[in-house]
């Protein structure tokens, strides 16, 4: 090899290795927040979420309805049964025969194996039981199912995250694409991954869903709000896991 | 009852100073605010939080509107003996909650 090849064969390595440093640009909501709410989602026993968590885990082993199951009775124990559960919904069920949530699929198991009343959409129980199983799959990339239905909704998801919506005329793109990591007012705007949820939020004092997120910023650019379990609101939900995909799941994350 | 959760060590050397965190579900309604219905919200807040070491008051905070849902109070003691730890949060409406910790010194 001459000194030539040799130079250019260091270079090519180099090129490989800082090409595949750049290509994730990616950052977690987290990286945008102040040391102490960062410290308060890293830290369980600060962090507030873990009051549902222990609300979560108790559901979980408490029969309901007319079975008498609990979700133990069945999955048994969570922390191996749903161990990477939540880094795959938004997913289609085939029962369902459409693209469900996490909170959905949690109703479907009520009303179907437990002949139980369904929790009610953003309710403490529901949002308790969903953190819990949530944070079976903490650490654990985001790994969106890529089935003809749930690609076909998270194709319909991304077409609405770039289109402008509501009196201010805004997508969600031009905020959490084209200006993440300025500030709105005195918020960070961060790039809008989704993949810590349910949060705690401060402001709201409690913890709430994505599509709780979702609806918050559509009401902030005054637009229209889809109802809770609106095909709009899973169809961004689809996008925004795929737009995740291999990130770490956070859950339960905290916000400002 | 409302979900709390306290995180201390289950042991400690005598001497030892030791971190205790206390964690309660409550919405620390503040009195002020308006509901949907247009009328003030009734207050209703944790005022107390005392924890006792073995009967002995160790710790105490009065607590007051302007304080976020679900408070969190870190604090230390010296752990001197194995015995019992309680913590109790009592507030409007008739709150009162104990929750108890044991904590074991080794010999």
């Amino acid at each position: 090899m001459t000194s030539a090849h040799a130079i250019a064969a260091v270079i090519g390595t180099a090129l490989a290795a800082s090409a595949a440093a750049q290509t994730d640009t990616r950052k977690s909501g987290v990286d945008y927040m102040s040391p102490a709410t960062q410290a308060m989602q890293r830290d369980d026993t600060q962090n507030p979420a873990m009051l549902w968590v222990a609300g979560g885990e108790a559901l979980w082993r408490t029969p309901a309805g007319a079975s008498s199951k609990s979700c133990a009775s069945c999955h048994n124990d969570a922390k191996h049964s749903m161990k990477g559960v939540a880094t795959r919904f938004p997913r289609f069920s085939k029962g369902a025969g459409k693209v469900i949530t996490l909170g959905e699929q949690i109703n479907i198991c009520r009303t179907g194996a437990m002949k139980a009343q369904p929790f009610k959409v953003e309710s403490e129980d529901l949002l308790s039981l969903e953190t819990y199983i949530a944070m079976q799959s903490r650490g654990q990339p985001m790994n969106p199912p890529n089935d003809k239905e749930t690609a076909a909704s998270a194709a319909r998801g991304q077409k609405l995250f770039t289109t402008r919506m509501g009196q201010i005329n805004l997508s969600c793109a031009q905020c959490h694409d084209a200006n993440a990591g300025k500030r709105l007012a005195g918020a960070p705007i961060p790039q809008g991954h989704a993949n810590a949820y349910p949060i705690y939020r401060l402001e709201w004092q409690g913890m709430g869903s994505l599509q709780r997120r979702l609806r918050n910023c559509m009401s902030g650019v005054r637009a229209e709000v889809p109802q809770y379990g609106a095909q709009d609101l899973i169809d961004l939900e689809a996008w925004l896991a795929l737009r995740a995909k291999g990130m770490p799941l956070e859950t339960p994350g905290v916000r400002p | 009852m409302a979900r709390a959760l306290i995180h201390m060590p289950a042991d400690a050397r005598s001497g030892e100073i030791i971190e205790i965190r206390a964690l309660i579900a409550h919405p620390m309604e503040t009195g002020f605010r308006p509901g949907n219905a247009g009328g003030i919200l009734p207050r209703d807040i944790i005022r107390n939080f005392v924890c006792k070491y073995n009967g002995v008051q160790v710790f105490a905070a009065e607590l007051h509107p302007a304080m976020s849902a679900n408070p969190y109070i870190a604090f230390h003691t010296r752990a001197t003996e194995s015995g019992t730890l309680e913590f109790t949060w009592t507030g409007d409406n008739g709150l009162a909650q104990t929750e108890t910790a044991r904590l074991t010194i080794a010999s």
